[in-house]
This record gives C-alpha cells, structure tokens and sequence, in this order.
C-alpha cells in the first residue's frame, strides 16, 4: 500500500514494468515553507472547475482508442463477476481463432499470473496486471500493459477486467466494446442487481448452458432482465467447455473486426 | 469500492486548481454525482475526507449535488424521472421507449479557496 496516501496503486504490478508509482503522483510541493507563511486573514473565493473527476482516465482511454483505430485493433473490455468463465472462454476462443487471427490478451486480477498463465499455454501473448487492492483495471494500466505487450496492427485484443460487477462499468479503458459474461450457475437478477455494468455493455454472453439442466436459471427471465436496464444488449448463449454456440460468438467478433 | 480512487481523482483535480490560483487551503468543494454514475454519496463522503487528509484540501466542506435520473419518454412526449436508474421504464405510461439525459459522469463544478 502506498504510504503517502493509503491507497493501494503501489501495489499494481503489470509484468515487464518496474513498479513505480506511475498512475498517480504525490505531488507535496504545497507544503513547502514559502506556502506556509501566508496573510493571517486571506479572502475567500470561489474558482470554478467543471472537470469530470474521471477526466484523467478519460483522456488516456481515448488515447487508447485513438491507437486502437490507427492500428485496426478490435480490443473489446471482458467483465464479469469472478468465476463465470472469462478465462476458459478466452482460452477456447484463443484455440479456435489464433491460427489465423492475430490476438493478443491483457489480463486483470488482484493478484497472482494465473490467468495470463493459462492465456500463454495456448500460444498467444498476454501480459498480466495486478491491481494489488484495485477492483478495477484503468486506462493507465491498459496504456502501460500496451507498451509491453505490443499488439499487432489488425490484431483482436481481449482485455480481461477484475473480476468486479461493479467499479469496472465506471472507467473507460478505451475499448470498443464492453462484453458481460454471466454464468448460469449465478443468479437471472444479476443485471437488475447490477445495472449499471449491463447497461454499459453491449453484449450479454451467458456461459455455461451446458450446466442447465442442473441449476434453477431460467435464460428467458435472465435476458428479459438485462434487456430491461440496456434495451439494445445483444445476447449469446454459450458453452465454452462444450463448443456450443461458440460459432455464433466467433461470428459477432468477426462482425466487429468488420464493423 | 472504488469511490476511493475517485476521491484521489478528485483531490488530485483540486489541487491542482487550487496550487495555479496560489490557494493557500481549499476550504470547501461542490461536487455533482449524475444519477447514473454508480457511485455512492455516502461512500464517496466518507473516502472523500480520508484523501484530503495532508493535502491543501485537509477539512474541507463537501457539497455534494445528486441531481434527479432526468429522461425523456417518447411516448409521452415529455420530460421523466426515472425512479432508479437501473430500470429504464416511463413511470407515467410504462414504456420503455425513453432517452437517458441524467450524466453518467462525476463533476467537481467549483472550489473555495483562501
């Protein structure tokens, strides 16, 4: 944890990068003497702003998105809660569409190289960051997981955010698109429960239609719901383990690298 | 949870401001949280006063604005208040054809500096 503040960006680590204390800076300079000594009785006044606290992150997410165009990159956000099959699906995705597609994947978790582990084993570059007690991963750590990673001119980038139904749905990372992977072993109100990250994405993917006969998940309900905060969320039915509907997923990604 | 990196944002923004107008304390802040934000008045309150802490903002007065879920319903053809932001429906007719105007984002609209 960073000792200035309290918060835990000294603990974000992308591998390849030293770990200096890069996305935010201490700046101390106004505690310095000179400052100190001022008129006993200083005047107040108002000093108008109308910033977007996030405008920092916003303006390196569109410098991502500006690169991502130069270079053709299709980088699509990946966010779900832990455990809903990101990284299989990705890894099955990884199998079908590497030979012949240029990918590469910046993974995010609080800690370990697990999953970039696991993205590597299938012959594809990926470069893990983790965010130490971040929630989320911001367009700084993308920025900088880029220079490492590199990625090819008309290459597919899957970007793989913390496991967090939240906080992730508030900081833009320059992607094109948000995609939402709901399991079925999780619960059909979970895009009324969390609103704002399927309102935020564009596709719905629900993974692990092969567990269905043995769970009380009812798909129709589940879409009703997510079409309720997000009238536009396209919606595929999947399994990564068993292959199925996995065509129609590597048919919307290819829609999206022509779009 | 991550009210607390928007806090820092947010400090951060602040003092910059307040360092260019040679501020020697910002004594107070108006922030805007748009409805659709997801962020948490009362989280954000509480982080808020722990990022000031050592910094020009130290024991500042927050002002937080959390201004109404304002749409539009086309249906009715008039201006709607969501009654969460997470459900888009027209409160007047049940429809669902309406059009987010509330701000996703948050704003910090002016400081108080002495």
């Amino acid at each position: 944890m960073c000792s200035t503040c309290g918060c835990a960006s000294g603990e974000t680590r992308i591998e390849g990068v030293s770990n200096e204390h890069s996305h935010h800076s201490h700046d101390t300079s106004y505690h310095s003497h000179e400052y100190s000594h001022g008129l006993p009785f200083a005047p107040r006044r108002l000093i108008d702003i109308e910033m977007d606290v996030l405008a920092k992150n916003n303006h390196i997410a569109a410098h991502n998105r500006e690169h991502f165009a130069q270079a053709s990159i299709l980088a699509l956000n990946l966010v779900s809660s832990p455990g809903s099959g990101k990284t299989t699906l990705l890894t099955h995705t990884l199998t079908r569409l590497a030979p012949h597609s240029d990918c590469a994947v910046v993974e995010g978790d609080q800690q370990t190289t697990n999953d970039a582990d696991r993205i590597r084993a299938t012959g594809v570059p990926a470069i893990q960051v983790n965010t130490g007690k971040g929630c989320h991963l911001d367009a700084q750590m993308v920025h900088d997981a880029l220079h490492q990673l590199a990625p090819k001119n008309n290459s597919l980038l899957f970007i793989e955010n913390v496991g967090n139904l939240v906080c992730p749905a508030s900081f833009d990372l320059g992607e094109r698109h948000k995609v939402a992977v709901l399991s079925v072993t999780e619960g059909e109100d979970k895009p009324l429960k969390y609103p704002h990250m399927f309102a935020a994405s564009r596709l719905m993917i629900l993974n692990k239609i092969d567990l269905l006969p043995y769970v009380t998940f009812d798909v129709d309900t589940c879409i009703a719901n997510a079409r309720q905060v997000n009238p536009e969320i396209e919606v595929i039915q999947l399994s990564a383990t068993t292959g199925e509907g996995m065509d129609q997923w590597l048919a919307w990604l290819e829609q999206q690298r022509c779009a | 949870m991550h009210e607390i990196t928007l806090c820092q944002n947010a400090v951060e923004l602040m003092q910059e401001f307040g360092q260019q107008n040679r501020a020697q304390r910002i004594t107070a802040v108006w922030v805007e949280v748009g409805a659709f934000s997801c962020v948490e008045p009362e989280a954000f309150r509480f982080c808020f006063e722990l990022a000031c802490r050592e910094t020009l903002a130290e024991g500042c007065e927050l002002h937080l604005e959390t201004p109404a879920a304002e749409s539009w319903c086309y249906d009715c053809q008039q201006d709607i208040r969501l009654l969460s932001p997470g459900v888009l429906l027209c409160p007047q007719c049940g429809g669902r054809h309406v059009r987010v105007i509330a701000d996703d984002g948050m704003k910090i609209k002016r400081i108080e500096i002495e």
